[in-house]
């Protein structure tokens, strides 16, 4: 995948890129806000990491022209403002995600991905989700597994639909409460992974092979064990 | 606090003591207005009478007794109408010469002076008129009265008395009149300042004292009062900003250590050194969580999303909160109960409202132990959640709202000690009035929002 950095602090920047290319990506640096905007005209990239306080033009100016440009690819919005206020900002200018700094890699990393993802299976509304033997009919809202039924509670079905439209990716617990739950906040106990513990016990517990990983130091995954 | 009343205000006491100064003085004024006056008058009444009998006792020390009959003859029929009273009569007090007809009645025959109302009429002295006079005893047991109607003398008297009455009646009412209103003047202004005390006893530091603009003692105090408040006010946001600044601040390095340790957990391969490294990350995280809670609190008090209000359903949040916190609950088999009544929607911050209601959901959970209960109700615009768990002693109830504070059987169970501030922290925002009780046993915390609270 292809990446395009627009960050003015290069400690930031390089810290990045290296992590990026660590991770099996391409990640391309510019340290202005007008050069940033033409590259990412100029050029396909999978996805965008722009700071909102950019010199030469500031992040949001930024995304606003290149959406009104008609250019589609994905952007995540890291800065330091952090307010509610900030991130309804920065979703309305086009943004597609909003992290705070300072972040977690790891969190960059599953929003990124979660991103390019999203901006691949864009193209037709799936009614079917599968990884390996478990399958999620959106339409009948039913969920198998090599055949048998699982039943659900509609907050587990949600989790479930959210786990496997990522399937393959890494999800972090912030991005299951924001996503799943719809509510920014600090759960202050790990609440998120006793829902996933329930989730596991039902798609996992009586089946050959588990599917429901924790990745430690950053959330889940759910995938076919390789 | 009871708000002063006229007659407990400081003014208006001094106003009364004034009052009895002034009027004491008043009195001994008046008194010695009467005694220069009115006396002055009764003195030179007794004079002319001390004179008259004194000229009577020469010409009957000299004459005798017919010397003595025929000079007050001779001064009556000079003046038949004239103003001095005599009257001679025998042992007997029956009466031989004079112009009074008899003695008057209930009086003593005793040297020295004489008052009795006069029983007819006598020239211009009419009868009932108040007299004065001086027993004068000659040889022989004869008794001899000397006067002058003295009505004339009494009227004034009467009308000094009555006038000096009225004037510190007068006095008096003036002066609790107008004590009064001053004190109501100046219980009104230190009303304001009291007023002003309250507002920012309750919460709100910005409030200010009104200065009149006189630049009288009251205005200095109020400018003095908001100065102080000025300062206190810059000292706190100063020291909310260290404290936010710090937080910030650290949060960077902090941020960077915990991605640089999670990069060498990656790429260490023993898998004990990889759970050490783990650890220290999970310790990383959750100082990054305690200053971003921190950051919260001071977000959230700074009161700068009150921009961001929106109609929040208050029974869907409880329910949303309910379901995540459950299956927590359920693995400790304790039992949440819901009494979600339907209610009126709240203008608020929908994630921090979500926040508060999460932390109190946890905080029971986490407190009460295994098989407890927990309840969650909503009623109007009242939320409860309370447990029976080991509850929070009375004296600490206000301190585990304030940053950091912790319990110190709380010690050793997972937390920063800042999830009831920040529950504090959102209910001001919102207007809501927060209370933590005794539950027998247990804590019960209630926030009462503000009815269409804004």
């Amino acid at each position: 995948m292809r990446i395009l950095i627009i960050e003015d602090d290069a400690e930031t920047a390089a810290y990045l890129v290296k992590g990026l290319s660590e991770s099996g990506h391409r990640a391309e640096w510019v340290g202005d806000g007008k050069d940033g905007l033409f590259r990412a005209l100029e050029e396909d990239f999978d996805t965008l990491v722009v700071d909102r306080m950019l010199p030469g033009l500031d992040g949001l100016a930024l995304i606003r022209s290149l959406r009104a440009a008609g250019k589609k690819t994905p952007a995540l919005f890291l800065s330091a403002l952090g307010e509610v206020d900030d991130r309804v900002e920065g979703l309305r200018a086009g943004g597609d995600d909003y992290l705070v700094k300072p972040f977690a890699f790891s969190e960059l990393l599953a929003r990124l991905e979660a991103l390019i993802r999203r901006g691949e299976g864009e193209q037709a509304p799936r009614t079917l989700l599968k990884v390996a033997d478990l399958e999620m009919d959106l339409l009948t809202r039913t969920v198998r597994r090599a055949g048998r039924n699982i039943e659900l509670q509609p907050r587990e079905f949600r989790l479930l639909e959210y786990l496997l439209r990522h399937s393959g990716q890494v999800v972090t617990r912030t991005m299951l409460l924001e996503n799943v739950w719809d509510y920014h906040f600090d759960p202050q106990t790990n609440v998120i992974d006793v829902h996933i513990s329930r989730l596991r016990s039902k798609i996992d517990k009586d089946f050959e092979g588990p599917l429901l990983h924790t990745v430690r130091g950053a959330g889940y995954v759910l995938r076919a064990e390789a | 606090m009871p708000k002063p009343r006229l007659l407990a205000s400081s003014t208006f006491r001094l106003a009364i003591l004034y009052m009895a100064l002034f009027g004491i003085s008043v009195l001994l004024l008046l008194g010695f207005i009467y005694w220069s006056t009115a006396g002055y008058m009764v003195r030179q009444t007794d004079a002319a009478i001390e004179a008259e009998v004194v000229g009577l006792a020469e010409r009957y020390d000299r004459t005798g007794l017919p010397g003595l009959t025929a000079l007050i003859s001779e001064r009556m029929a000079r003046e038949p109408n004239g103003p001095i009273l005599y009257l001679l009569a025998d042992r007997r007090l029956q009466a031989l010469l004079g112009n009074l007809s008899r003695w008057p009645q209930g009086e003593e025959p005793r040297t020295g002076w004489l008052s009795f109302r006069l029983e007819e009429d006598r020239g211009t002295a009419k009868k009932g008129h108040a007299a004065r006079a001086r027993l004068f005893r000659l040889e022989g047991g004869l008794n001899l009265l000397v006067g002058r109607d003295v009505h004339e003398l009494e009227k004034i008297q009467q009308l000094i008395v009555s006038t000096l009455t009225w004037g510190l009646a007068l006095t008096a009412v003036l002066g609790l009149v107008g004590g009064a209103t001053i004190s109501r003047g100046f219980l009104r202004r230190v009303e304001s300042i009291n007023d002003t005390c309250r507002e920012i006893m309750s919460g709100d530091l910005s409030r200010r004292i009104p200065v009149r603009g006189a630049e009288d003692d009251f205005d200095q105090l109020a400018g003095n009062l908001n100065a102080m408040l000025d300062r206190i006010e810059a000292l706190m946001a100063g020291v909310r900003q260290v404290s936010d600044n710090i937080a910030h601040d650290l949060r960077t390095p902090l941020a960077r250590l915990r991605n640089l340790l999670e990069t060498l957990c990656a790429q260490t391969p023993e898998e004990h050194n990889r759970e050490l490294l783990d650890r220290a990350v999970a310790e990383a995280d959750g100082l990054l969580s305690t200053f971003k809670a921190l950051l919260r609190i001071g977000q959230v008090e700074a009161g700068s999303r009150r921009a961001g209000f929106q109609e929040v359903d208050p029974a869907e949040l409880l329910r949303d909160v309910i379901e995540l916190y459950e299956p927590l609950a359920d693995e400790k088999e304790q039992h949440i109960e819901a009494h979600l009544l339907s209610a009126p929607k709240l203008r608020g911050d929908r994630d921090l409202l979500f926040q508060a209601f999460a932390n109190l959901l946890d905080n029971a959970i986490k407190y009460t132990p295994a098989q407890g209960r927990i309840w969650v109700a909503l009623a109007g615009t009242r939320v409860i959640v309370a447990d029976n768990g080991p509850g929070i002693p009375p004296e600490a109830r206000d301190k585990v709202l304030q940053r950091f504070y912790r319990l110190e059987a709380s010690r050793s169970t997972p937390g920063n000690g800042l999830g009831l501030a920040l529950v504090a922290a959102v209910a001001q925002l919102h207007n809501a009035r927060i209370r933590l009780e005794n539950n027998g046993p247990g804590l019960r915390v209630t926030l009462d929002f503000a009815e269409g609270s804004d």
